[in-house]
């Protein structure tokens, strides 16, 4: 049998994600963590009478922690395994990505097990993240300046 | 004489017998349809060690040292270990004897090793260089996952055909003569690579479909034997999406597994509850159901006639950062029990 035809082969025994349900699991999880932040933001600005900047610094620190005690406890991959997505990509995703090689690499020591590895799937998120905020920084200072 | 028969296929002058073994394995192995018969067990992910790694070594310490105690050998009686697992280096095996000094050979035939192992060490006591050899392979699901995936507590989502590492460990002893109750090794088709291209990480029962088909028609072929002849045909790790693909592929060859055909990684989890996915893998996976199920089975006479047919898939994580496909290969032992 050609590659190609045990290709074909392959895909139709193969059983595909449920899409569907992952994008609806993925859209109420995300969403909630989402409704979360708000929440938190709108209670820390009346409890503590904040302006809107440094309520939204807040937040984004208190859903971090909440992320990475979640992740030391055990629960956020737990989440995650039905969440997909929703857990991903809010800021408690990158939270996740940074705590969990913490926690797993620390027999290997601060400098060359922790120091390392804590970026080891969070460091193409600085990376790219980093490069595509240059570019926008580029686009932003060119339209305001030669078209505004 | 030669030993070898049709292209690939070799019989023992006088068969090789297992007379001890053991399994070791973890809560979640025990919490399967199998957990009766492991007896050696941990609610323990760490059985006790300070790290993954060590835990690993620490069960297979445990599966050898149960072997050596229930053979009524001491280790020095043993001729060679053969020994293998996942980690980088072998470094279960090799820390696992190195308190017993004893002539090893530190095998990677990833998930396949188990059957590997064993063809090694049936043939250096039937080509008359040892007396008493053991097989030996492990796996850890933690200290899988920190080496190929991601870090435990990672928020990653499977699909549904990836597969659920086994934590477990199994050990034989083969001996060339023996009084004790035993299980022969008759036959053995060692595998080939063979690689079909499929590169998917979560879909590695497809990647070892091919090599599992490969060395089954070889041995059919060889031996002019049918898979009716067998009580039980098992493969090591295919779990349900490969076992799948393995019929099909032998059907297109004219060959049919039956009901008597079962795959280790499907037997040892309930993958219905215990979300495992596409079922169990790694090379503890079919030496602690081949130490734990299928040789007491074996001696209990519910079974006579086996193949037992260990899965690998050969890729390394940076093979597969760098878009190469997944090797897969299938070594396969032949188990008899005599009858009475």
């Amino acid at each position: 049998m050609r590659s190609e035809d045990y290709g074909k082969l392959v895909e139709e025994k193969t059983p595909n994600s449920p899409i569907v349900k992952d994008c609806f699991i993925a859209f109420v999880v995300g969403g909630a963590i989402c409704c979360l932040g708000q929440g938190i933001k709108d209670i820390i600005t009346m409890l503590f009478d904040l302006d809107k900047e440094s309520a939204g610094t807040w937040t984004t620190i208190i859903l971090v922690f909440l992320s990475a005690l979640f992740t030391g406890i055990g629960w956020y991959d737990k989440l995650a395994k039905h969440a997909g997505a929703g857990t991903l990509v809010p800021v408690t995703g990158f939270a996740n990505a940074m705590a969990s090689p913490a926690i797993e690499f620390k027999k290997e020591g601060l400098v060359l097990g922790i120091g390392p590895k804590l970026f080891a799937v969070a460091g193409s998120v600085i990376v790219y993240g980093t490069v595509a905020s240059f570019f926008y920084g580029i686009i932003y200072y060119v339209v305001t300046t030669f078209f505004l | 004489m030669s030993k070898k028969i049709g292209s690939g296929t070799y019989v023992m002058s006088s068969p090789v017998k297992i007379t001890c073994f053991d399994a070791v394995v973890g809560q979640k192995e025990h919490d399967g349809p199998l957990g009766k018969y492991f007896n050696n067990w941990s609610d323990d992910e760490y059985f006790g060690q300070d790290s993954f790694e060590k835990a690993e070594t620490y069960i297979q310490k445990e599966a050898i040292n149960r072997v050596i105690e229930k053979s009524g050998f001491s280790a020095k009686d043993i001729d060679f270990v053969f020994a293998g697992d996942l980690l980088n280096q072998c470094a279960g095996s090799n820390f696992c004897v190195r308190d017993i000094a004893v002539q090893f050979f530190g095998l990677y035939g990833a998930c396949s090793t188990m059957a590997e192992a064993m063809i090694l060490a049936s043939m250096v006591i039937d080509g008359g260089f040892a007396e008493r050899s053991i097989a030996l392979t492990s796996s850890h699901f933690c200290s899988a996952e920190r080496q190929f995936r991601f870090p435990l507590e990672y928020g990653a989502q499977r699909p549904p055909a990836a597969q659920w590492t086994v934590t477990g460990a199994g050990c034989v002893l083969l001996e060339r003569e023996t009084d004790k109750p035993s299980v022969s090794i008759e036959k053995v088709t060692p595998g080939a690579v063979v690689d079909m291209s499929v590169s998917d990480l979560a879909n590695m029962g497809a990647a070892m479909a091919p090599a599992a088909a490969l060395t089954l028609k070889r041995y059919f072929d060889d031996t002019v034997t049918s898979p009716a002849d067998y009580d039980l045909i098992v493969t090591g790790d295919l779990g349900l999406v490969g076992s799948d693909l393995l019929r099909e592929l032998l059907l297109r060859d004219n060959i049919s597994l039956g009901s008597n055909y079962n795959d280790c990684g499907v037997m040892i989890y309930d993958t219905a509850v215990q979300d495992v996915h596409s079922g169990g893998s790694g090379c503890g996976c079919s030496a602690s159901v081949l130490c734990g199920y299928i040789l007491p089975e074996m001696l209990k006479k519910t079974y006579r006639n086996v193949l037992f047919v260990t899965t690998g898939a050969l890729m390394s994580p940076t093979s597969s950062l760098q878009g190469e496909s997944i090797p897969g290969i299938a070594h396969l032992v032949n188990l008899k029990v005599q009858a009475e």
